[in-house]
Formats: structure tokens, sequence, C-alpha cells
């Protein structure tokens, strides 16, 4: 398909160009013999086969050649099957039914006859049919003498195309011959199939069909020998005609015009121009150069000459070549290149980037995987050129480390400078330092592990990144909340009392209740949460204090347990011991019993208590939510939402109905994360606000509110009530597949293999065969695991690209087997 | 080995037959020079990078005791080594008996003993000692003497003058072409009127094998003098052949044995090269001939019952043992420091203070595993952090660098890949029986982190200056000629046979993938793209999953729109610890 393709685009031959037209216009006329003569003209020719019957025996020919009627057609040549019946024999009728052959005419005299097994398929045919009317244009030779006969013949007259094919009638004897058809009169065609012969010129590759094109034309002394270019891609009718075509081309041409305006037949045949920047002064020696250079570039790429004085163009100082890419658009190159060989292997390499450019369009586009696909590596990439002002942190070294966090509190980031998340954090660590400038008593430090490695080892950071608080006299404590700047100043600030915090009086017990006493933390902490004990309770107590010791940084804790506690006990129904709850936001004060409970499980009641009924889901707040590993039952909101809408929620949760599901609302001005959520869950978006059910935890499943409803209590009562009787039909099921690589590794196993498959010159005892056969069934497991794509295949290509140059001529075939 | 087992209260004891430590170091080298550089400066900070251009330094944790705060030399002087180890014993308040030499060494059959017997060590006043683990760092103590007629003329290098005024105007032959021998060449170059140097092998370059025992580019002057026709000179001959006869004058000739086989013993008349062949090589007569051919292990204090024997034909000189270090003739009897170099010799550094200072803290893990059940010292981190585990060990890890092919870290798998642990600098010809010997549970896949040079690379004969040497971009990472890092994914642990014959020039047996990092000409391997990239799309695609990171709002999408999260979500975002990023990364 490709190469029919191509072949439009450089405009090639009408007579060419229907040889690839597989079209089932001409098909095969089935005469009697009578007829078959009678429809003779004088001088064309024509191929019929002559058939007894319809024998399914030669089904399999009758095909091949109905095949061939098109591009034979397209010579001139009619073909005709004709039927032997018995009325009308005729001598070509063979006398045993299995004898029937085919038989070439010019006119009505017979030119060939051909036993069918020579015409073994559509190639053999027309190979076998051009060779046979082209016998004087083609010149089929078997010793060295014969070539060298009509080369002395043809010195100073005509070129020559010599080629040599394995055997009659292959696919690239059909190539030669019907490239014969349009050049045979220019040229002299010269075919042979002996490999002795193509040896004794010099050639190693004796495997492939070769074509070389001999420059007799140009030849004026006798003695000398005819110059030779090798054809290097494979024979293929198309192929051989780009290739004659730039051997007509003149050798080289000097231009002085612009070069992205030069137009010549190469660039029309697909192939780069290379233009050797003259001038005046060193005119003689660089014509010598790029005689040289063309000469070594025939048939791959055009060069020209271009006069720097006489032209117009802006050509950079030192560039002594240019390189135009023969498609469209690219701009040209100036190059500077200080030897004839780069020219040289700058134009190959860029003939195979060309082949497999082509390739990767047939492999369905490539992923290129040098391409970041880490957002926070890309981001902080992109980042990486802006200046922080790092000096608001302290940067530790391992010997300042140890008398600093001594000497007074301190908030110590361990990053790596090479890690793309402790970068990323590291500019949100600035942030709060630009925040608390001036404010905090807590020092804000760093260390990067990078530098300091043993020093992060002894403080035992074994990730990065990792945040640790040191006060005086206690021991280090990690932080393990959000990396963000809002978390961490939270943490820092909330740390700056000790938790739980001892209330001494009822009065206090008040003002710490109703946010007085810590009038400035209740921003970063909107539950305020105090224990109550009798004064005897000193098990649970404990227990509460190290929960609260545990809480520290995240929320505010306080104990009492003075002698007058039932006076709180009593006012806020509370049985002891007990927590009382101060939600400072809604001003409301809620009390937990708390039975002889261990610390973590006072930690998980307190967690838990401080999880509101029907929150605002946000990116922070998510994953407290997630644990509960409930149904989430979602409200989406443009703004703020519709206190309606919350009363509706929060007396359907106050009545129990919601105890299966977590209800929350989402801001979409708040989180935009939001917009990329409902475009996953609706196909065609309805109209805000939105209500639905996402299933996160048990099959995926998303329910969404029918959006012509309102959203009332009643309604969604209903709605709820449907849903749980599995009445209501999900709008969509999340994916549920694992989270698999996003682009497949470069396999250097089988690069490896490749490359020493292609060196058996180095050492390769015994001992690698065993391990590869008992390797062979891992490597069929290996596809699962390293997926095979066609990149890798690509890459190994690539690589062999850049060693082409390297190799010799044999190697580069044996590459090509790849 | 004596801080390792005192670090971890163990009961322990070092003979040492000289008064001080480093006595090898008060004679040796004999002309003062160390050749191991002690590099100052690295423009880094990381104590653990450093290392890898400190070869002098033992392993401690005071870093006072690190070699660059005792000579300013970049190849410093032998007496400041001895001062070092002084220090070094000293300070850390090793267990060293000093003045007391083994003359003898037995084994006692003891069914309560670790490995079935003990070990009986006499000393010179006759006292006997008893040990369940016996651990012999004596080093190659004697110097390798060839026998040939003629031998007993020549000095060697152990004993040699090194004051150059001895050899004023003199022809010397110096049999050998180590280190030594050149070093010795050096000392002289300049006042003698030639220098011959005759050994069985050509000249070994260690810029071009990479090997740190072959000739030093310091000591090589007088490579230079023989390119450049001043009369001294380089020759190869087998010193089995020759011999060396005495003159009337006092004068050395070299001839071949073969000769002196003939009969006629008078020194004058025996038969000489020359004299069929009138432009051999050697025809001058020497005034001096020195020795210069190395050294062997000391085997005669080790009673046979101890099975200790000598390395095979290419290893001779050393004792043979596992790759575990441990002898193969005996359970519990290791050989340390460089007398352990037969595992690696002429591959990598394990015969040189800046290499067998790791392998001896590998032995030291092994022994905690096997008799105190502490099994080898791990690390273990969830899955996102395995990219920035790798990237950080190879970035400054001194032991893999050092000890590269021979010592690499390990990467245990943890089931369905959520997490792992990270064993360090394990001696990867023992990969095969891993679990027994650290403890440590491979049954989920595994990868090996190893540093190594191109496979083609290395070699006496080999242009190592050649153009295109390097490789830049990443596809071509495994054509990378210098120390590289290469990491191997195994799906199951190697079995015993498979690390045996794997494939030549392997270090490793044939792993299920293979990664090259690209070489790098800083050996700074955290580019992000060149390096971290391909490196983790390399462990994802062995993993089966995504490891990219993500930022918190990212989580949040996916943990409502996907049932699964990518694992740096899962690790980080659930558990309330996403990455929140600020407003200029957005």
């Amino acid at each position: 398909m490709s190469s029919s393709f191509n072949l439009f685009r450089v405009g090639i031959s009408f007579v060419m160009m229907c040889i690839f037209c597989k079209s089932a216009v001409g098909s095969l006329s089935e005469l009697s013999p009578q007829k078959y003569f009678s429809t003779l003209q004088p001088g064309k020719a024509s191929l019929a086969y002559f058939c007894q019957a319809d024998s399914p025996r030669n089904s399999v020919f009758l095909e091949e050649l109905n095949e061939a009627v098109k591009p034979l057609q397209d010579y001139g040549i009619s073909v005709a099957k004709v039927n032997c019946v018995k009325e009308e024999t005729s001598r070509y009728c063979g006398k045993e039914k299995d004898l029937m052959k085919a038989y070439l005419f010019r006119g009505n005299i017979v030119l060939r006859e051909f036993p069918p097994d020579t015409l073994f398929d559509v190639n053999a045919i027309v190979a076998h049919v051009l060779f046979a009317l082209l016998f004087n244009e083609v010149k089929y030779i078997s010793t060295l003498e014969d070539l060298q006969n009509i080369e002395s013949a043809l010195k100073g007259k005509a070129s020559i195309a010599f080629s040599y094919v394995r055997a009659i009638g292959t696919p690239e004897h059909r190539a030669v011959m019907e490239a014969a058809f349009v050049y045979g009169t220019t040229y002299q065609f010269v075919l042979t199939t002996e490999t002795a012969l193509l040896e004794s010129i010099g050639t190693e590759d004796i495997e492939n069909a070769h074509l070389y094109f001999f420059h007799c034309k140009q030849v004026l002394d006798l003695t000398e020998q005819c110059r030779r270019t090798l054809m290097e891609p494979p024979l293929t009718t198309l192929n051989i005609h780009r290739f004659i075509k730039t051997m007509e081309a003149p050798l080289l041409t000097e231009v002085a015009e612009d070069p992205q305006q030069v137009s010549t037949v190469h660039l029309q045949l697909g192939l780069p121009l290379v233009f050797i920047v003259s001038q005046q002064a060193t005119y003689e020696a660089d014509r010598r150069t790029a005689e040289w250079v063309a000469w070594r570039l025939l048939g791959k790429a055009g060069v020209l000459l271009l006069l720097r004085d006489s032209s117009e163009v802006d050509i950079p100082q030192h560039a002594n070549v240019v390189f135009r890419r023969a498609e469209e658009g690219v701009p040209v190159e100036f190059l500077v290149l200080h030897d004839v060989d780069l020219i040289i292997s700058r134009v190959e390499s860029n003939m195979h980037i060309e082949e497999i450019q082509e390739d990767e369009d047939e492999d369905m586009a490539s992923p290129d995987m040098d391409i970041q696909d880490d957002e926070v590596a890309e981001t902080v990439y992109r980042d990486r050129k802006r200046r922080l002002p790092l000096e608001l942190t302290v940067e530790l070294t391992e010997e300042t480390f140890n008398t600093t966090v001594v000497a007074s509190d301190s908030i110590v980031l361990f990053y790596a400078g090479w890690q793309a998340v402790s970068m990323a954090f590291l500019q949100s660590y600035i942030d709060l330092a630009i925040k608390l400038k001036g404010t905090s008593t807590m020092l804000l430090a760093r260390v990067n592990c990078a530098d300091w490695s043993d020093l992060c080892t002894k403080q035992k950071v074994t990730e990065f990144p990792v945040v640790k608080m040191y006060k005086e006299g206690k021991t280090p404590v990690s932080y393990t909340g959000m990396l963000g700047t809002e978390d961490l100043l939270k943490f820092i600030q909330l740390n700056r009392i000790s938790c739980p915090v001892n209330i001494t009086s009822v009065q206090e017990a008040e003002e710490y209740l109703n946010g007085e006493l810590h009038k400035d933390l209740i921003s970063y902490s909107s539950v305020s949460v105090l224990g109550l004990f009798s004064p005897n309770m000193t098990t649970v107590k404990e227990d509460f204090t190290e929960a609260g010791n545990c809480l520290k940084g995240y929320v505010i804790t306080g104990i009492y347990s003075e002698e007058d506690v039932l006076i709180l006990s009593n006012k806020y129904a509370a049985t002891l011991p007990a927590l009382l709850l101060a939600r400072h936001k809604e001003g409301k004060i809620e009390s937990i019993p708390l039975a002889n409970s261990p610390a973590q499980d006072i930690v998980q009641i307190i967690t838990n208590a401080l999880l509101e009924t029907f929150p605002e889901i946000t990116v922070e707040n998510l994953p407290i939510y997630l644990r509960l590993q409930k149904p989430l039952l979602i409200l989406f909101s443009e703004g703020s939402i519709n206190p309606q809408y919350k009363k509706a929620m929060l007396t359907l949760a106050k009545n129990k109905h919601l105890d299966s599901l977590t209800p929350c609302w989402l801001n979409l001005k708040n989180t935009p994360a939001g917009q990329g959520i409902l475009q996953a869950y609706f196909d065609a978006l309805p109209p805000l606000p939105l209500l639905v059910v996402v299933n996160l935890h048990s099959g995926g499943q998303v329910f969404a509110f029918p959006s012509d409803q309102a959203i009332t209590e009643q309604n969604l009562l209903l709605w709820l009530k449907k849903l749980e009787a599995g009445l209501e039909s999900h709008i969509t099921v999340l994916p549920a597949q694992e989270w698999k690589p996003p682009l497949p590794a470069y396999d250097f196993l089988s690069m490896m293999d490749a490359a020493a498959s292609h060196h058996p010159t180095r050492k390769d005892p015994e001992c690698t065969k065993e391990t590869d056969a008992s390797e062979k069934d891992k490597k069929q497991e290996d596809k699962s695991a390293i997926r095979k794509e066609p990149i890798e295949t690509l890459r190994i290509k690539h690589w062999n690209r850049s060693n082409w140059f390297k190799g010799g001529k044999s190697f580069r075939h044996d590459n090509k087997e790849l | 080995m004596a801080y390792f087992l005192q670090r971890a209260g163990r009961d322990y004891a070092v003979f040492e037959r000289a008064p001080r430590p480093g006595s090898f170091f008060t004679r040796y080298p004999r002309h003062r020079q160390l050749i191991s550089i002690n590099k100052r400066h690295t423009g880094k900070a990381n104590a653990e990078f450093n290392l890898r251009h400190d070869w002098n330094s033992l392993l401690s944790h005071d870093p006072r005791l690190l070699f660059r705060h005792y000579s300013r030399a970049y190849f410093p002087d032998a007496g400041d080594m001895v001062r070092y180890l002084g220090d070094f014993a000293q300070r850390l308040g090793l267990h060293v008996l000093y003045n007391t030499t083994i003359t003898h060494v037995t084994l006692h059959k003891a069914r309560q003993a670790w490995n079935g017997h003990y070990f009986i060590l006499t000393d010179q006043m006759g006292h006997t000692h008893q040990c369940s683990v016996l651990l012999v760092a004596t080093g190659l103590s004697v110097p390798n003497q060839v026998d040939f007629p003629g031998s007993e003329y020549v000095e060697g290098y152990e004993s040699v003058s090194v004051d150059p005024e001895d050899f004023e105007g003199q022809n010397v032959l110096i049999l050998g072409r180590g280190n030594s021998a050149f070093e010795t060449a050096e000392n002289i170059l300049g006042v003698t009127n030639f220098i011959h140097m005759l050994s069985r092998s050509r000249v070994r370059l260690s810029w071009a094998t990479h090997y740190v025992g072959d000739l030093r580019a310091i000591n090589n002057g007088l490579l230079d003098t023989y390119q450049l026709k001043s009369l001294d000179g380089l020759l190869e001959s087998d010193l089995t052949d020759l011999a060396i006869v005495k003159d009337r004058e006092g004068k050395f000739h070299v001839t071949l044995k073969f000769f002196l086989e003939e009969g006629n013993q008078s020194a004058d008349a025996v038969t000489l090269p020359q004299d069929d062949n009138d432009n051999f090589a050697m025809r001058v007569a020497y005034d001096r001939v020195i020795r210069c051919l190395g050294w062997n292990f000391d085997f005669s204090i080790f009673n046979k019952s101890l099975r200790l024997s000598s390395g095979g034909e290419f290893s001779k000189k050393y004792p043979l043992i596992k790759a575990s270090y441990e002898s193969k003739g005996s359970r519990g009897l290791f050989v340390l420091g460089t007398a352990s170099h037969s595992v690696d010799y002429r591959k990598s550094a394990g015969g040189f203070i800046h290499g067998f200072r790791y392998t001896v803290r590998a032995v030291h893990r092994l022994l905690e595993h096997r008799h105190h059940g502490v099994a080898w010292p791990s690390t273990e981190l969830p899955t996102s952090q395995l990219t920035s585990a790798i990237v950080r060990r190879v970035n400054e890890a001194s032991g893999l660098y050092q000890m590269f092919s021979v010592l690499a870290d390990v990467v245990l798998l943890k089931e369905n890949a959520t997490a792992f642990e990270y064993l360090e600098e394990f001696p990867v010809q023992m990969l095969a029986q891993l679990e027994t010997i650290t403890g440590r549970k491979a049954r989920h896949g595994l990868f090996v982190i190893d540093m190594e040079y191109g496979r083609n690379f290395s070699g006496p004969d080999k242009d190592v200056f050649f153009y295109d040497r390097s490789v830049g971009h990443t596809e071509d990472a495994w054509r990378s000629n210098f120390l590289h890092p290469v990491v191997y994914y195994y799906r199951h642990l190697p079995t015993e046979q498979e690390v045996r014959f794997r494939p030549a020039g392997w270090a490793l047996p044939r792993p299920t993938a293979i990664h090259h990092v690209v070489e790098d000409f800083l050996t700074d391997w955290t580019a992000p793209v060149g390096h971290i990239l391909p490196l983790r799309r390399f462990l994802e695609n062995c993993l089966d999953t995504d490891l990219r990171s993500f930022y918190a709002e990212s989580c949040f999408l996916f943990a409502l729109t996907h049932q699964k999260l990518p694992p740096f979500c899962q690790q980080g975002y659930l558990r309330a610890q996403g990455l929140v990023g600020t407003e200029s990364l957005r």
C-alpha cells in the first residue's frame, strides 16, 4: 500500500503506475482456439494458455494468470485462456490431457512456449513474458568475460544497468524486467544469475539481488573502467525507477539561490539535498570535494554546490554544508561539518530515520519513552530555574545539626535534592517559612540528604521527604500529615500548646470550650476536646493523656480532673469519664462517654468525633472520610451549598437514613478537580447541583439522583429507598483495573541478545547456551512482565542503524533481517 | 573486622605479630609512597560518596578516623598509614594482642562448637587459644620466588636497597612487571645506565584493565623512557626457562636453563643465547638483578586438618575460599583482607583497603546472622519509594562503587510488590544462598543493583580512549563503557547452578529483565529524564504497576473516579499524606 502511495507522490509515468493498481478490470478472457487466433493483431504480443477443460489441478495457475492479466495489459500484452474443445483442436492443444502449455505470440508468430511450471506465480509470469519480449534489450550473461565485453563495447556510448537475481521468475527479476521495459532503450540492461560473476566484481553478499549502474557513457578513455554505483535499497520496481532517475540527474549542480527554493529531481524522488557551501577563493577545491561527495551519495541524495559570494541567502558564517530534507516544510539545516565522512553519515542516518518513521506509522504511533509523564517531576523540572528564598530556612549540616536542634525547638525537613517529590514539597516548606517569618519561635531548618546522607541515616530518615519536630528534652516527632503548607502550618501552630492542656478551674474550662482560651488556634482546629475525669481515675487519665499526645499537632485536647469536675459533667450531661467536644464553628458542645478504653481507642474515638455529618469534601479531607469505607453521597455544588439542601441532608442524617452512606458536598469553586469527576460520571453534564452516590469500595457503580427532581427530603428519601432496593440503575461503573506501567521500558536484554547474535566473534562459550536453553520457558513468561511493544523492536533497529555506518557491507545486510 | 565485632559486642581477640598495627606499612612499600589515592576534596559533602575517592580509610562511625586527616598528599606516605592504623586501633579500643605470633593453627572437633570444631591457635610462647570462628587476615606475606638456576644471585624487593646512589651507573635487570617492579624502577630510573624489565606476560595498565592492582600511571615512568628509546626496556619471557650466571667480574648474564643442563658448569663456559643468536636482546651483562614478583599467602602455620589450600592454577598465591570468604576446607574459617582477593582477583578491589573494608563488613553481617540470629540489616519501604531508594544508593554508595560486580545491593519484594526490603552490599556470587545467609525472604522476586564497566571495556590490550567511547542516549545505556549502575530483575531467586553457569562476562545469571543506567561523566545519576525516568519505567514494567508520583489533587480525582489507585496515592494520599504542591507548581 505504502509503495503505491509513494508512487503517486513521486509522479512516475503512467505505465509504471498501473502496475500497482491491482484492479479486477482486466479479467481473463476464455476463448475457443479459432476465436483466439482471430483476435491476434500483427505486432501485438499475446499470452495464451491452452487447456482441455477446467481441471481443478490448474486452478492455482489460473488464479495467478488471472492476476497477471492487468499488469501485462499495461505493457500492451493480452492474455487469454484458450479452451481446446473437441470440435476445434489446435496444434497448440497438447496431445495429452495433462500436458498443457502457455504460448507467447507476437502477431500470430510463436515467440516462446512455457511449460506451466515455469510460470509458478504472477511475478514469474510477468518476468518471463517481459524477458522473452525484451530479448534484445536485456542481455543475459553468465561469465565475467561477457560483462567485460559489453562494458568495453559501450564505453562512451551508453551506461549499463547490471543486475544479479537469484533465479529467473523471482519478484526481483520481474522488477528488473519492468524497469528494462521503460529504460531498456536508454540503458543497456544486463542480467545474470551466476553468483560467481557477482563475486568476481567484488560483492560479498550473494544472498540478495543486486543492481549496479555502470557509468560507461561518460567514459572517454577506453582503458578506464566504468564507474559503478550499487543500488542499496531492495530491488523493487519503484526503487529501481528512483535509482535510475538519480543516475540520470546531473552529478553536481551549481546554484546561487536560496536552498529552500531549489528544486531538483531528488526532492521529487523523496531524497534529501546536500549543498556544499563554496566561495570564490576556494571554489576549485570545493568543487572537487563536492564531486567526491556527489559520487559517494549518488542514489542517496542530490549534491549541489552553493556559491556563497553570489548568493543572496544569509548563510551562517561558519556553516559549510546545508542540508535539506525531502519533506516539505522542514526548514533547511545549516551545518558545520569538518569531515566529508560526516556529510555522508549525516545523509545516511537521515535516510534511515525516514524509513523508521514509516515503520512507526505502520506500528501505530509509538509513544516517546523519554517524555516525562510524572506530573510532579515535570512541574519541578519546569520550575527549576525559579530561585526560591531558601535563606528563610536554615540549612543544616552534619556539623551544625546537633547544636542547632538542641539550641532551639526546630522543624527539620529532610529531603533529597534530586527527588522531585522532595523538591515540590520544599516549595511548600519555603511558603510556610514566608508565612511564619518573624512570628514563630520554631526554627525552620532543612537537611539535604543528598549531601548529608549519614546524618539522615542517623536520624532514621530512609525515605524522602520527611519532616521531624525536635523539642528540647523530647524524642523527635515525625509529621504525618499532608505535605502542604496549610497542614504543616496547622501542625506547627497546634504544637505550640502542650496536649492535652491541663485545665485547672471550671472557669478556665469554660473558656477552653468556648474558644476563648486558645483564640489564635481555633482557626487551625475547629474542634476542641476536653477530657473530664474524677481525680481518682488515674488509668483512664493516663490513657487520655497519651492519646492527646498522639494527636498533638492535629487536634486541641485538654484535660480537667479537679474535685469540682461534676459541675461540668452535670452541665453537659456527661457521665464520667467523658469527652466534651466543642465545635467552635457551630458553637455546639457534645459529650461522649469514655469507657475504659486504651489510648489507641481514645485516639480513634476522637478522630471519629472530628468527622462532620455533612462535610464539604476537599482534596485534603477526602482520605479521612474514605476510611469509613462507605459509599459516598456527594452533592456537587457550583459554589456554596444551598442551605435548603443542607437542611434536608442533615435531617435525613439525623433520622438515621444516611447511616450506610457518607454524605458530603463538593464545592466546585474550592475543588476544581470536581469538574473532572463529573465528566467521568456523566456523558452529558446535566446542570448543577448534582447528587450522586458513588459505591467506591464495592463495585464502583455511580448512581445519579434524577436531575429533574428537586432535592428535597422526601425525594431523596424515596430515591435512596429505591437505590437500596436495587431499583435504580447506575449511570456508570468506575474502572477497576490496576495501574499499569504507563509506557514500556527499554528491553535491554533483547537488545543485548540481538547484538550478541551479530557478533559471533565474541566469546560465547557453551555455558551460555545451556542457560539459554533453560531460560527459554522464562522468556515466554517475560513477555507478560515486560510488555512487548513495537517500540522495542524499533529501538533495536534504531540501535542497529547507528551501528551500520561502523560495520561493513555484510554487517549491514545482517541487520536488515531484523 | 575488630571494629565491627566490637560494635556488635562480640567476644573476639586480634593477634598481631608486631608491637603495633600496620606493621606491613612500616616496611612496605619500600619506596614509601602509597599508590592508593587520598582525595580530600570531591566538591561534595556526602561522606558516603567521598569514600568512593578515599582509598585508605577504614570504616568506622568516627569521622575523625578518616585518612584525609592524616595526610595531605594525594599519594600519601606509608608512614602516615602506620600512624592512622595505630590511631584506629587505639581510639576505637580494639582488643588486639600485640607481639603475639601465631605459629600453628589446628582444628579440634567438638560437638558443642558452632561449626562442630574449635580452632586451636598456638603462639610463640606455646600458649594456646581456642575460638569458634577464625578470621585470617594475614595478607600475603611470603615473597614469591621463582626457582631457576642462578636465582641465588637475585635480590628481592623486600630487601633491595632503596638508595638510588647504590645503583649509580649500573645495568639493572628487574624481574616482574607489577607495581613493585615499576616502583623500584621509578626510584632508580635516573641513575642507572639502563633498566630492563623481564616478565612472563605483557604489562597490564590499570587504566586499561580498570583493576587497581595492575600498573598504575604513577609508577609507569619506565614505559615512557622505553617507548621513547631511552635505553630502558621491557621484555617478555617465562622466568622458569631462564638462568642467570655470574662471570668472573661479578656481572650477571642471562641465559637459558636449557643451556645449563647441557653439562658444562663452569660459569664462563656456559653457552649464552648470543653465541647462536648475536642480537639476543639481553646479551649485555647486568650489575644487579632484582626480583619483584609479588607475594604469596603464608600457608605454613595452618595444620592440614584445616584443609586450607591454595586456589587453582590462576590464583596460587591465595587460599581457596568461597564467595562468602569462608574457606572451602573448613567451616568457620574466613579469609579477610588482602588474602581474600581470590574472589575478585584482577576484577575488583577486594585485595585493597578500599575494597576489603566492605567485604569484611559483609562477612561480619553473615556471621551476625549465622551465630547471633541478627538478620542482614535492611530497610523496609513502600514501593513508591523504590525508584528513590535505588537512585540514592547508586549516587552515593561507596561499597558498590569500589567493589563493583562483587558486592551489590539487593531489593527483596514483598507480596504483591507493595513494599520492599533493601539490603546493602551483598556478595552477589552468594545470591542463590541469600535466604539462608541473610535471614531475609526472597519469595516475591528481587532486584540486584550492581555497578559495572562495559562488557568489552576492560583488558590489558584495550584502547580505552577510543572515539565514541561513551554513550549519552538512554536507549543506548546498555552499551555504556564506564562504571555505571545495572539493575537486574529476577522473578525468582537464581539457583546455585544458574549463578555458577552464568553467561561468560556476566556478573550475575541471566535475569528476567535488565536495566542499565546510562554512564555519566560526573557519576551523577540524578538527571530526571536521562537517568531516573528510564529507571522508573524499568521498575514499573518489572512490577507491572505505575510508579509515577502525583499531586494530592490528582489522587483526589483518581480516588473518586477509579476503584483502584496508583501506589503513590495509596501509600501517600490515602494515608492523608498527599503532596499538596504550591501555586507556582500547578
